[in-house]
């Protein structure tokens, strides 16, 4: 999938890049592969269309019509499009001027609304908030069960709500709300029932709960993995009930997520969580930036791109892609990197913009510290050519040698080649291999 | 039958009545065609099937100088979902597993195939394999109370492969007609849950030669284009007989079914169309199809 989609936007991209400059026509040939690629994510169609529009009028834009670099131009107007629809920064939850602050998690079955009610209270508490949970969910069997059994798992306090106490449901909230006060609760975590957006009913009896608890926040629970179908039930909450923000869940899994895009786009509400697994602790907070990487598909190699275009001499990198695709990476050619890398700014900061998942999902535990390539450079220039070419011939006497001449310690000769042999055997990982391919 | 499904789909028929529409006016050819792509696009269809339904439709129209679209999409789609034999294996005593991605209905859908056959004077049985969600067990559990059906379960955290294995013997030992294994919900993404997926397979097979007779692979209709990956990784893991489409009620097309079946050759086998254990379908290709361009 990640190298389907990477492959399509890199061929996109080099289209725009052989033109030279950008013209109309060879813009419309690259949306329709963005739009491609944003079906295949499941954004909807609609929305897709009219995104297409923005960025189209801004490519045309005369700036980018004339820039020398329209490729990165097309790619960065995409990114910043769909990063701001997104919602630019993340967003944090809203509390009440005077608790109890009422935070009420809604949606259709199955989403994952009881789930992340127990994760959201888990995140509050360690806020060093007082949580309380309770379940309107008086209709699935064994909801309340749920609820409670995760609320004791948390070791949180859980309210239990019945449908005897809910036969009248005015005075039911009434005495739940007072409880919450009276005990010092902040906040108070309403999960309810799964509903359909076109059962007017129950839909109805939503409305009403919130007129009477007015919550801080509404929150609607989406599953990342929805189709097309995601704008008409994200609206239909958004205008029978009244949303504050979203959460995107499931997200662990590889569904590309263009429901975030589509809800977002339709409801004008912000995401601020992401459910990355079934556990009360898998709950992060919202990057747009990432989401909109994972729905183009490609994590941010596209501003790695960029940014090893702007800074680095683009000759030099071309000679060190085209040596790791065939394996002559030696540690000459290492040390012209590190001095590249310096020119582009720390390489932590860099490796923070490759996708943490598909072949870059190693590099995250690779030792990284900026500090130490300053001293791994000075090594390597204390090498012969020879040993550069060929580090194997690196014997006990030589790395004393090396040592001595950089003035670093013979540990630290040794993890620098040990850390060689290491990237040389991920460089040939065949997945990379494909992802290079690309670039 | 069809009326239910009809009647329960038409409250949001609005995607299809405008195909109703479409068909209606006498414009050119392509431009039809090009708006029937993005209504197959906005049923989840995907591009790549969208589009080889789209160009057998073109070449079809060309062939047979054939103004009824309408007529012609129909019967190609009905000749898509209909590629697979869709008949339920109905041979006793049976064991079938209910197998699927987080919160898709499984639990529901086992409840619904037992109210089904136990309606049909068929002993039926459940065991819950689903350790590890909170409540999952009593879930299954107080569905047994309501259909008055003996459930085997065990207890949370516990092997599920251990607690099928018991249920397997409870049920070899009363002659039960048909146990449904209501697993826990798995993204296809982990491999140690997908292990664990085909230990209980193997399980079951070792105990009762030729079963599992059914995996249904239960499918949220309202699931994009990763239906297909899901299906494909579950295929590989348990393997898949049918697929249980769920919450065609909403107004989720369920056209993921469609990729899903041009790719995977697998027989969509029931439809969910609601929360009680009575909204069930048998799958018809011909009465899916009416339903969707109705
Ligand atoms: N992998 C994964 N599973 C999740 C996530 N969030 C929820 N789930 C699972 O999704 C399934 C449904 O979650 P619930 O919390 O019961 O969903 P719900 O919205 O309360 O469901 P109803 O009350 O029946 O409408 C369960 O199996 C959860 O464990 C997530 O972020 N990742
Ligand atoms: N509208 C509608 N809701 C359904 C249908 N099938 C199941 N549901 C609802 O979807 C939610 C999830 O159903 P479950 O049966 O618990 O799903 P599951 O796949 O067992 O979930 P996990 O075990 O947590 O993975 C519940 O609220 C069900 O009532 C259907 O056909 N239509
Ligand atoms: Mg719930
Ligand atoms: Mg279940």
């Amino acid at each position: 999938m990640f190298e389907q989609l990477a492959e399509k936007i890199q061929r996109t991209l080099k289209f725009i890049r052989g033109e030279g400059k950008i013209t109309e026509k060879n813009i419309a040939e690259a949306l329709k592969m963005l739009r491609l690629a944003f079906l295949e994510a499941d954004v909807n169609y609609k929305v897709v269309k009219e995104f297409e529009a923005r960025v189209k009028a801004r490519a045309l834009d005369q700036e980018v019509m004339m820039s020398l670099t329209p490729a990165q131009h097309f790619i960065k107007i995409v990114r910043d499009e769909l990063t701001e629809i997104l919602g630019g920064e993340a967003k944090p939850l809203t509390f009440a001027g005077h608790p109890p602050s009422v935070f009420m998690l809604v949606g259709l079955q199955g989403s994952g609304k009881t789930t992340t009610s127990g994760k959201l209270a888990r995140y509050v508490k360690g806020l060093g908030r007082n949580p309380l949970l309770v379940s309107f969910d008086l209709k699935r069997l064994a909801a309340q069960d749920q609820l409670r059994i995760i609320s004791k798992s948390l070791n949180l306090p859980f309210y239990g709500m019945t449908a005897e106490k809910m036969k009248n449901p005015a005075e039911a909230l009434k005495e739940l709300m007072t409880f919450t006060r009276n005990r010092g609760y902040d906040p108070l975590i309403v999960d309810t029932a799964g509903r359909l957006h076109i059962d007017e009913e129950l839909m109805e009896e939503l409305r009403l709960v919130r007129e009477i608890l007015e919550p801080t926040e509404v929150i609607y629970v989406g599953d990342a993995m929805t189709g097309q179908d995601a704008v008409r039930s994200a609206q239909a909450f958004e205008e029978k009930i009244g949303l504050t923000s979203i959460i995107l869940t499931k997200l662990d899994g590889d569904a590309r997520g263009g429901a975030a895009l589509s809800i977002v786009y339709v409801t004008h509400k912000p995401i601020k969580f992401i459910g990355v697994g079934e556990k009360f602790d898998k709950l992060e907070v919202f990057h747009p930036d990432r989401m909109a990487s994972r729905i183009l598909g490609m994590g941010d190699i596209l501003s790695l791109i960029e940014k090893a275009e702007q800074e680095a001499d683009l000759k030099e990198a071309e000679e060190i892609a085209r040596k790791i695709k065939k394996q002559q990476f030696t540690l000459e050619d290492f040390r012209k990197q590190l001095q590249q890398l310096k020119k582009m700014g720390s390489l932590s900061g860099l490796l923070d913009l490759l996708p943490k998942a598909g072949p870059f999902k190693k590099m995250g535990n690779l030792d990284v510290d900026d500090k130490k390539l300053v001293y791994f450079e000075a090594i390597i220039n204390s090498m012969t050519p020879a040993e550069r070419e060929n580090p194997r011939i690196i014997d006990g006497r030589r790395r004393a040698r090396i040592a001595r001449g950089s003035g670093r310690p013979i540990q630290e000769v040794n993890q620098l080649l040990k850390q060689f042999f290491e990237m040389e055997k991920m460089l040939k990982k065949s997945d990379f291999q494909k992802l290079m391919k690309n670039i | 039958m069809f009326d239910k499904l009809k009647q329960k789909l038409s409250k949001t028929r609005e995607i299809f009545s405008r195909m109703e529409q479409l068909f209606q006016s006498s414009r050119p050819r392509e431009e039809l065609l090009e708006e029937l792509y993005e209504l197959l696009i906005l049923a989840d269809v995907g591009v790549s099937t969208t589009d080889r339904i789209i160009s057998g439709l073109r070449d079809r129209a060309r062939k047979t100088g054939s103004a009824d679209l309408k007529a012609l999409l129909k019967q190609e789609l009905v000749n898509l979902l209909s590629s697979q034999p869709a008949a339920v294996n109905e041979t006793w005593p049976a064991v079938w597993m209910l197998v699927g991605v987080n919160g898709g209905g499984k639990t529901t859908s086992a409840a619904k195939l037992a109210y089904r056959y136990q309606s049909q004077g068929k002993k039926v049985m459940l065991a819950a394999a689903d350790t590890f969600r909170a409540a999952a067990q009593e879930q299954l559990q107080l569905w047994g109370k309501k259909l008055n059906l003996p459930v085997v379960q065990g207890q949370s955290g516990a092997d599920p492969a251990s607690v099928v294995y018991d249920a397997i013997q409870s049920f070899k030992a009363r002659n039960y007609d048909l146990l449904l294994v209501d697993t826990a919900g798995r993204l296809h993404t982990y491999s140690n849950l997908m292990a664990e997926l085909e230990k209980i397979k193997r399980v079951i097979s070792r105990e009762i030669a030729g079963a599992p007779q059914e995996i249904l692979l239960v499918l949220d209709s309202t699931i994009g284009q990763n239906a297909i990956v899901q299906a494909r990784e579950f295929n590989r893991f348990s393997g898949i007989t049918g697929i249980f489409l769920t919450k065609l009620d909403g107004t989720a097309r369920g056209g993921s079914v469609l990729a899903v079946t041009d790719e995977l050759h697998l027989p969509v086998k029931f439809m969910g169309i609601g929360e009680s254990e009575k909204d069930l379908l048998e799958f018809s290709a011909e009465s899916f199809v009416e339903a969707l361009l109705s």
